[in-house]
């Protein structure tokens, strides 16, 4: 891994006190590279906004350090950073042109007026916004103000860029757009973003790492593709798309092999026996798209069940499988990609099977 | 016209304006109508006799020869009102925005109670408030024997029936009307704005020089306005703060209406401060038209 920029050392933060008081970070430790796209993922009051502002210096941590490239922050005020933020709302200077605004950072550094107008144009060109110099950002929409927004963050060449949900107030077609906007940014200034978000579709589509955060904590970092298809625990895997959550006890076989078996009986092999071994009271977790269905003509063994609702979704459909008897209240989601010509069709209340590919299963952590 | 009378919104508006029309624009003629007058000999006007004399005698004064000669006695009591009128705007701005930013700062329940406190002495006769800062302000009063009982030579302050001491007077008096309108101002500032310039390497001085002024400027600019006119026109504390030997415009266009018996030239001097404020008000008007409190 290249070198760290952002550390978080034991980080708590609590907000007020006596009885009312809300740990809002506990305990929180994360490295944070040079030039990587880090997404901080969770739902609302999760703590990752607390975290963002304790690395922009608006908060200060209850305990633990803030590092930028080694050196503790604490202390530092937020101007004294080299660290710059692109807010939710832009927070755009309303008596200030577009122009103003993006060198409004680089006349707090000293720099010259005639050499920052130069590099607010540069700035322009970069967000493709080069015309809107001298508008006030009243005039401008919300998609240009957002690259307004970016483009004055970016001026000053921080360290680290910290951006607040700043997609949240787009609609859809420009947040998309926005998306791949952000990520050619950040390849293109080669400087560290610091993304929050709670929407993980965003976060899967432009980071280079992802931490999920749930409470205060940190409950996984990793790639995309690793939050995805390995998650650690049920609240990741259950907030990053969907999931197929299954309980039941793992037993080792006589031939050695693992195997979990459900509430019901049934039995579903697993690639390894987990590092913890044979215990009651696992969970699994599997991607609704890695499950098959099968006509169920044969009394072979593996999952089987009903299929209780079907959903059509255009590229995909999803079956609803009960399984076993009902009453059970053991349930699965089936996805399955429709192609064309692939006449597998399966009506609601027929008996299927499900394949369960070992690879695709996950054994959670909690 | 049938149209108009038959809608709701005229008889919605109609009384207000009859009030203003009658009691703003009635009396206003009226005196308009009387500073164009002849004085009587014996007080009031000579009804039907025109003359601009009345105007004339706030610059030139007539000698016993008849001529006119420049008399500066009049502009100097004008541009005294001015200067104090000024001197408690700057008294009145320099409480009033360090007030304001720090209630605009407090959580919101804590704000509403402070704000209210501010409007507090709205409550008081404004004569029972002249009087209590006489008290405090003369020889021998509360300030005083503070003073004395901290070291300070007692007897010596010396600062009732002083300019200083209408100041004082009048910044108490309209210390509010600063306040309420630079409140307003800085309770719709974006407090996001504040975190963005400090975000952007600004300093608590250039966040303030650079953003929060800027933004709270119609604000800053309405208090200076609402201070500025009323004293302008004040005619008690000038009167008791000042003891009588210090005068204001109101005091001199009051002894007219009164002990001096010349109506035409008090009616007179009323138009001219009005032509005094309505110029101001235009400066104001030009100069923040382009403000951008309508695009926040």
């Amino acid at each position: 891994m290249s070198d760290i920029v952002v550390s978080a050392r034991s980080v708590s933060k609590i907000f007020g006190n006596g009885p009312e008081q809300v740990r809002a970070l506990d305990d929180v430790s994360v490295d944070i590279c040079q030039n990587e796209f880090f997404t901080m993922l969770g739902p609302s009051g999760c703590g990752k906004t607390t975290l963002l502002r304790l690395i922009g210096g608006f908060e200060q941590a209850t305990s633990g350090d803030i590092l930028l490239e080694g050196q503790v922050l604490n202390d530092l005020p937020p101007y004294k950073r080299p660290i710059n933020t692109v807010f939710q709302s832009y927070a755009l200077f309303p008596h200030l042109t577009v122009r103003q605004n993006i060198t409004f950072g680089l006349e707090m550094k000293g720099m010259p007026r005639r050499e920052a107008n130069g590099r607010a144009d540069e700035m322009l060109d970069l967000v493709q916004l080069a015309p809107y110099g001298d508008r006030m950002p009243s005039q401008l929409s919300g998609g240009q103000q957002q690259r307004i927004a970016l483009a004055r963050a970016l001026a000053p060449a921080p360290r680290v860029l910290l951006l607040d949900e700043p997609l949240s107030a787009l609609d859809l077609k420009l947040r998309k757009e926005m998306q791949i906007e952000l990520k050619r940014l950040q390849t293109e200034t080669g400087i560290t973003f610091v993304f929050v978000t709670h929407d993980q579709e965003e976060a899967l589509a432009m980071s280079d790492r992802i931490a999920v955060m749930q409470a205060g904590k940190i409950l996984q970092i990793g790639s995309p593709r690793d939050i995805y298809e390995s998650p650690t625990h049920r609240f990741v895997a259950d907030f990053i798309g969907e999931s197929n959550f299954l309980h039941g006890e793992v037993r080792q076989t006589d031939g050695g092999a693992a195997v979990l078996t459900l509430a019901g009986g049934r039995e579903i092999a697993l690639a390894a026996m987990p590092v913890s071994g044979p215990r009651d009271n696992v969970t699994i977790s599997i991607r609704p798209e890695r499950l098959a269905l099968y006509a169920r003509n044969d009394q072979k063994d593996g999952l089987t069940g009903t299929i209780r609702d079907i959903v059509y979704f255009g590229t995909d459909t999803t079956y609803h499988i009960d399984l076993g008897p009902s009453g059970t209240d053991a349930r699965l989601t089936v996805r399955v990609q429709n192609r064309e010509g692939e006449g597998r069709e399966f009506e609601r209340g027929a008996q299927v099977g499900v394949t369960v590919p070992v690879d695709a299963i996950r054994v959670l952590a909690d | 016209m049938g149209n108009l009378i038959r809608s709701k919104r005229f008889w919605l508006i109609a009384p207000a304006v009859l009030y203003i029309g009658f009691f703003m624009a009635v009396p206003l003629g009226q005196m308009a109508y009387v500073s164009i007058l002849e004085r009587g000999d014996y007080g009031a006007v000579n009804w039907g006799v025109f003359s601009f004399d009345a105007y004339a005698s706030f610059l030139f004064e007539r000698d016993l020869m008849d001529n006119l000669m420049f008399n500066t006695d009049y502009l100097q009591i004008f541009a005294r009102s001015f200067g104090l009128s000024a001197m408690t705007m700057v008294f009145a701005l320099v409480l009033g925005f360090p007030t304001a930013f720090y209630i605009s700062m407090q959580p919101q329940a804590r704000r509403n109670f402070l704000i209210f406190l501010v409007t507090i002495p709205f409550w008081t006769n404004i004569l029972v408030r002249n009087y209590a800062w006489m008290l405090l302000l003369r020889n021998g009063g509360l300030i005083d024997n503070g003073l004395a009982w901290l070291g300070y030579e007692s007897g010596g302050l010396d600062i009732l029936y002083t300019p200083y001491a209408v100041s004082i007077g009048l910044t108490y008096t309209y210390l509010p009307f600063m306040v309420l309108p630079i409140y307003a101002s800085l309770e719709k500032l974006d407090h996001r704005l504040i975190e963005a310039a400090f975000d952007l390497g600004a300093d608590k001085w250039r966040a303030m020089t650079r953003v929060i002024l800027p933004l709270a400027a119609p604000g800053i600019a309405a208090g200076c306005i609402l201070v500025f006119i009323p004293c302008l026109g004040a005619y008690v504390t000038p009167e008791l703060l000042g003891g009588g030997k210090f005068m204001m415009i109101a005091n001199l266009i009051g002894s007219q209406f009164g002990a001096a018996r010349n109506w035409p030239f008090g009616a007179a001097l009323g138009f001219v401060l009005l032509a005094f404020v309505l110029l101001s008000m235009m400066i104001y008007a030009m100069k923040f038209k382009s403000l951008p409190e309508e695009k926040l």
